[in-house]
């Protein structure tokens, strides 16, 4: 019984949504309500990678660069273009699709660290074009995100944003959900689990590693949108190597391939440096401690070992 | 040449100076040759840069093919060697101490983070996936600079050349004494390399772990102990390369992070797991960044190795010397 909620897509959909509708209640100020907005933005990003790794079973250490082309999507179409705001997220997503289309048919056919480094480079360039486009992107200074308009109503301040980023995560998480339950997301798990098995059963291989890296790519071009348009501010750093690895550090220390595991790994990478600020000089060498730990001794992520835990204390 | 010279500087930021200096002085051979032979200058310019850069990423190349050849792992905290081996002798020196010994005790004190990265970090992770061991050493990684920025600086960083830095004139071009130092450095540590692994004990116990790990612990062969000397001499190897170019190209507790990926490129390009192939692919990488920094965008000189890589990878995934892969089921 215990076993079947803890695994409904119903209760993992109830349980974020009441923290997420706790969460303001709870928090004392609303520098919290930052965080928490910024813990919902970088879940987000981190469940697309949860379809890819999670589910399918393929690794990315460039996904920053989807973070990227989303967030300068929201800065330069109303800036330079004059665009809407909403239509540039939208076209954000659609070319952070493009692009994981593009990328993901020739680099998918690497394996392991081959295609670790392949994507390390991806994410690399994407970092390298906005730090050097100047003109366009304002160089490695970053460039201003002007305020969205939604049917003349000005979107800002970080109640609604909070709200919006919680409703965002809450829609990934269902999709995510649905994906898994899918019968691609059955395909994605026959190929984590064996490539050769998969294609002898029928599973289309490439195509169907390919439709997870463009799903993922949206899900990280859609989040970092909503990061731009809530901080109203955008460097290239938001592309950069750290963030990659923040990203699969939030997908593996939550747990592979479990949607609440993402959130809980999520809030631990952007909680931490919040709360080392005292010790800023020591941020780097302890989250890298932590990567080493994390991956050393608890290799299955916190929230599997916590439900198997559950599960053996119940029985 | 005023279009190469802020490329090169890029790449250089002290040979372009001495060209600049020579330009000035009026004695530029440059000049008084005609305009096939001033091609012929810049392009002899940008193989003298590129085999420069290219010697130090065969170095980490060697480095990740040492570790991997023996234990499978790819040590994406390489490039922190090359960084510690810099760094370190940088700051010795400034505390007096002369520069052959900062050299040895800079080199002995990556050696030591490369045997405790293997004995604290990769050992209890033996037989993890490998995504888990990517992370565990971009984890190191991280940590590595992360404590580098607290006992060394933020700064950039540079040695006095070896043996001083008049530019010697080639054929046109200039190339700097400690680029020989570089390259001849390189030379002859792959030299040493070689003679250990063939010609003794130890080093055969070290290719015979990376031929069958199971059949060399049948024969007797401490394993464990050769996987620590793998990550010991590859420690070595990255940091003696950081001391050796660190005069040219500056250090700072960050650099790692581009000479682990270059010099990872460049172990991939020539075949992973070949160490003729990684000395081999490091060079091209130098040359091809060097060409692609001179004759198409300095901006995007870092870009080339991963394109490179890219059209390697998808055109012989086995590399330019590697050995052809089946998945066996």
């Amino acid at each position: 019984m215990l076993k079947t909620l803890l695994s409904s897509r119903l209760a993992v959909l109830l349980l974020l949504a009441v923290v997420i509708a706790l969460v303001p209640v709870l928090a004392p100020s609303s520098f919290y309500l930052r965080v928490a907005a910024l813990v919902w933005v970088f879940a987000l990003a981190a469940l697309g990678l949860t379809i890819l790794m999670g589910y399918a079973g393929q690794v990315s250490l460039g996904h920053a660069g989807f973070l990227g082309i989303g967030a300068y999507a929201v800065a330069i179409g109303p800036a330079r273009l004059g665009l809407d705001p909403l239509l540039s997220l939208v076209l954000g997503a659609v070319l952070c699709g493009l692009v994981a289309y593009v990328v993901g048919k020739p680099i998918l056919r690497l394996k392991g660290y081959y295609l670790a480094i392949a994507t390390l480079g991806f994410g690399l360039i994407v970092a390298l074009v906005l730090t050097s486009e100047g003109a366009i992107t304002g160089g490695p200074d970053g460039m201003q995100v002007p305020r969205m308009t939604v049917l003349g109503w000005r979107v800002s301040g970080i109640q609604t944003w909070y709200w919006i980023t919680g409703g965002a995560l809450l829609i990934g998480a269902l999709l995510a959900l649905n994906i898994q339950a899918s019968p691609s997301g059955r395909a994605f798990r026959a190929l984590h689990d064996s490539e050769i098995a998969a294609a002898g059963v029928g599973v289309d291989v490439a195509s169907k590693k390919l439709a997870a890296f463009v799903i993922s790519g949206v899900y990280a071009g859609v989040a970092g949108s909503l990061l731009a348009l809530m901080n109203g501010f955008i460097t290239p750093e938001a592309a950069g190597f750290m963030h990659s690895i923040e990203l699969v550090a939030m997908v593996i220390i939550g747990g592979l391939g479990s949607v609440v595991g993402t959130v809980v790994g999520a809030a631990f990478l952007v909680v931490l440096p919040q709360a080392l600020t005292m010790l800023h000089e020591y941020e780097q060498a302890v989250l890298g401690l932590l990567i080493m730990a994390f991956m050393i001794l608890l290799p299955a992520g916190i929230v599997p070992s916590l439900r198997r835990l559950v599960l053996e204390r119940v029985r | 040449m005023a279009g190469l010279v802020p490329a090169i500087h890029v790449l250089f930021g002290d040979e372009v100076e001495h060209v600049d200096a020579r330009h000035k002085a009026g004695h530029d051979d440059v000049r008084v040759c005609g305009a096939g032979c001033k091609v012929m200058a810049e392009f002899l310019q940008l193989v003298f840069s590129g085999l420069t850069v290219g010697a130090v990423y065969a170095l980490v190349a060697l480095g990740f093919t040492l570790v991997y050849n023996a234990s499978d792992v790819i040590n994406f905290a390489q490039g922190d060697f090359v960084m510690i081996g810099g760094m370190g002798t940088v700051f010795l020196m400034a505390a007096g101490v002369a520069l052959p010994f900062a050299v040895l005790i800079a080199v002995v004190a990556a050696v030591l983070v490369g045997l405790l990265l293997h004995r604290l970090a990769i050992e209890p992770a033996r037989g993890a996936s490998p995504v888990a061991l990517i992370m565990i050493t971009i984890g190191a990684s991280i940590f590595i600079k992360g404590v580098a920025q607290i006992v060394f600086d933020k700064q950039f960083h540079s040695l006095p050349a070896f043996s001083g830095t008049d530019p010697i004139a080639i054929g046109g071009a200039t190339i700097l004494p400690q680029s020989f130092w570089v390259i001849g450095g390189m030379l002859a540590l792959v030299f040493g390399l070689w003679l250990f692994l063939e010609r003794t004990l130890i080093g055969k116990a070290v290719l015979a772990t990376a031929a069958n790990r199971l059949a060399a612990r049948l024969v007797g062969i401490n394993v464990t102990v050769v996987l620590a000397l793998a990550f010991g001499l590859s420690a070595a190897i990255g940091a003696v390369g950081g001391v050796l170019v660190t005069p040219i190209t500056l250090t700072r507790y960050d650099v790692g992070t581009l000479f682990a990926l270059k010099g990872f490129a460049a172990a991939m390009v020539g075949g992973m797991g070949n160490p003729i192939g990684a000395v081999v692919g490091g060079l091209l990488i130098g040359l091809m960044e060097a060409f692609g920094a001179g004759y198409l965008s300095s901006t995007y000189k870092d870009a080339v190795a991963f394109v490179a890589i890219l059209v390697v990878l998808l055109v012989m995934p086995q590399g330019l010397f590697g050995r052809r892969s089946v998945e066996r089921v």
